[in-house]
């Protein structure tokens, strides 16, 4: 277990190394922060000093190595414009963010696990079919055409929910629902066809062969089955509750996380943009291990596995 | 009064034919062997009279437990039937058993559902059937998954579990297949051993003569969909009638006497979509005539519980040279 959680954690800090070098590049590579917060207009001597504060005119080697140490010593660094540390920048937006994810992915288990537990019991009848077209379209449209569709619909025709804006829990309804369906749609896919797979298998027929009740072999012996493919999707959908609403928060003009990104991008922000990537990469990290450690507690055979 | 007969029997499947009627009986006790190449119907027969097979099989006829009609039954009925009067152990031993589930919890849920046991009532017996099966170390092992059993082991514990509802029946679907020749020796042997203990009957589905010889009383030759031979194992296996039964044995190898090639019946199964009008086995038979053709021969009496379905059925084992 030990050996086990060692060479995890060991990928974990290779995997945001490379995130961390990858965004400097990019953010470096694609445009001078200096020109793009000062303004193309400043006096070349404004410029320059704000250059030099920021360690800007250094050679990019030695910015990376400094800003690389600094994150090491746990400091991520200040915001290039407003000056606040990129780390409280980010803080105060998560509150917003998982006000948004949180419901979304309950939205998305409470629709999506049914539907396709439904549908694979109903293969090929109406039902069947018809979760699986509403599966297909909830995947295929875009989160932001979706977005624009419910806001088309429910704010500008019907006037019933807000438009955008955070100000009451009735403006999180269209994002809530625009980011849920998505996932549910693909969480019904994933669950059917796992599903499909252990009713196939001759346990299932050996439980029915038992006298075993088929609620029962559905209940009992094949849902703990189909649990372990179903909940890797899962783990990556917690996994992104943190930048799994980048979009959407644009669209509904929602003040998290996803939206800071955008303006930091924009701003080639490099401390906040890193710091919320170091997050993402963070979560995306934690998610995936429970995922490994609910293998272990739902499979025996990974169980023995790792022991042995 | 036999303990199950089957008249009649049908499956389709997406409109092609899986079982052209069939009808046998098991008595109370007795050991029959069904045996035919793969695709023959041996399993469908079975999994059609418990229920099993998915909704989309079209089945026809009637299948009797001790006088009480299964085939459309409720599945209550069906339920109490299934394990508890009539248990059934598969081919493939190691994925019968459910993966996630700990082998005692698994028999322990067919002892619930058949005798009412619970606890620690359940967890003795479930001990004791293991120890009966010849699992070592019994009491610990209830605790084991079922990836921590070989082949042998794991069948060893589905006819645990088989037994567990003290079924009048037992059907073994190809039990041996899958497992090596010694295992399958001491599988058969553990067969032979538990009937002789608890009088239940057995059905041996197996497409190898050999095994069936060994283990059973008596002997139904399925082919195509239909049962063409069924006869007392030691009349089979010496005065066989029905021209296929003879192909089967000539395909067997002997101990005994010159090494000779082994004989193998030419041709192929018709398809299902291809069935001839006649006898199945007019294709690839020497005795064809033109009676053959004409429509299924019914099985008729060719000695002592005897009966073949074949318009020239032969009385002599010369047709074996």
């Amino acid at each position: 277990m030990l050996r086990f959680f060692t060479i995890r954690l060991l990928r974990a800090a290779v995997t945001l190394t490379m995130v961390v070098t990858f965004a400097f590049l990019v953010l470096i590579a694609s445009g001078d922060p200096a020109d793009i917060i000062m303004g193309s207009d400043a006096p070349p001597e404004a410029i320059e000093a704000f250059r030099q504060a920021w360690g800007l005119d250094r050679p990019i080697w030695v910015q990376y190595l400094s800003y690389f140490s600094a994150i090491l010593s746990g400091d991520l660094g200040r915001s290039m414009r407003d000056g606040r540390d990129a780390i409280v920048l980010v803080a105060e937006r998560i509150p917003a963010t998982l006000a948004l994810t949180l419901p979304a992915l309950a939205l998305k288990l409470a629709l999506g696990i049914p539907a396709g537990i439904y549908a694979a019991l109903h293969r090929n009848s109406m039902a069947d079919r018809a979760v699986m077209v509403l599966a297909v379209a909830g995947f295929t449209i875009p989160s932001f055409v979706l977005g624009l569709l419910l806001v088309l619909v429910f704010a500008v025709q019907l006037g019933w929910l807000p438009s955008g804006g955070q100000e009451s829990w009735r403006h999180a309804i269209l994002p809530v629902i625009t980011l849920g369906i998505g996932g549910a749609a693909v969480l019904a896919r994933f669950t059917r066809s796992a599903m499909l797979e252990v009713l196939g298998q001759p346990y299932i027929r050996t439980a029915s062969a038992k006298g075993v009740a088929w609620r029962a072999v559905v209940s009992h012996h094949a849902l703990p089955n189909a649990a372990i493919p179903t909940v890797t999707i899962i783990g990556f959908m917690v996994g992104s509750l943190l930048a799994g609403a980048v979009v959407v928060e644009s669209v509904f003009s929602w003040p998290g996380v996803g939206r800071l990104l955008v303006t930091a991008v924009a701003n080639r922000d490099l401390a906040v943009v890193q710091c919320i990537l170091l997050l993402v990469a963070a979560t995306m990290i934690t998610a995936n291990l429970v995922v490994d450690l609910l293998y272990g507690l739902l499979d025996p055979r990974l169980r023995s596995g790792k022991e042995g | 009064m036999s303990l199950v007969a089957i008249r009649d029997l049908t499956v389709g499947f997406d409109g092609q034919a899986a079982l052209r009627g069939i009808s046998l009986d098991v008595a109370p006790g007795e050991a029959l062997g069904l045996v035919g190449e793969s695709g023959c119907g041996k399993s469908v027969t079975w999994l059609a009279a418990l229920g099993l097979l998915p909704a989309k099989a079209m089945v026809t006829g009637s299948v009797r437990l001790a006088g009480e009609e299964l085939l459309g039954a409720a599945p209550a009925t069906l339920e109490r039937v299934r394990g508890g009067r009539v248990a059934m152990i598969f081919q493939d031993p190691s994925s019968s058993l459910n993966p996630v589930l700990r082998v005692g919890a698994q028999i322990t849920e067919a002892l619930a559902l058949h005798q009412g046991l619970h606890g620690a009532a359940a967890r003795a017996e479930a001990r004791r059937l293991l120890d009966q099966v010849g699992i070592p170390d019994a009491a610990r092992r209830l605790d084991a998954y079922p990836h921590e059993f070989s082949g042998g082991q794991s069948q060893r514990v589905m006819i645990a579990m088989a037994l567990a509802g003290r079924p009048d029946l037992l059907v073994a679907d190809e039990p041996t297949t899958a497992l090596d020749v010694t295992i399958q020796a001491q599988i058969l042997e553990l067969l032979a051993a538990l009937r002789r203990e608890t009088e239940m009957a057995l059905v041996l589905i197996s497409h190898d003569l050999g095994v069936v010889a060994e283990t059973c009383d008596r002997v139904a030759v399925m082919y195509a969909g239909r049962i063409v031979e069924e006869a007392p194992v030691e009349a089979l296996f010496e005065r066989p009638a029905h021209p296929y039964s003879w192909g089967l044995l000539g395909a067997l190898p002997e101990l005994e006497g010159p090494r000779r090639r082994l004989a193998a019946i030419p041709g192929g199964v018709p398809e299902p979509w291809a069935m001839p009008p006649g006898c199945a086995f007019a294709p690839r038979c020497p005795r064809r005539d033109a009676g053959c053709d004409f429509a299924p021969p019914a099985p008729r009496s060719v000695g002592p519980a005897h009966r073949a379905a074949c318009l020239h059925p032969a009385r002599a084992e010369a047709c074996l040279a």
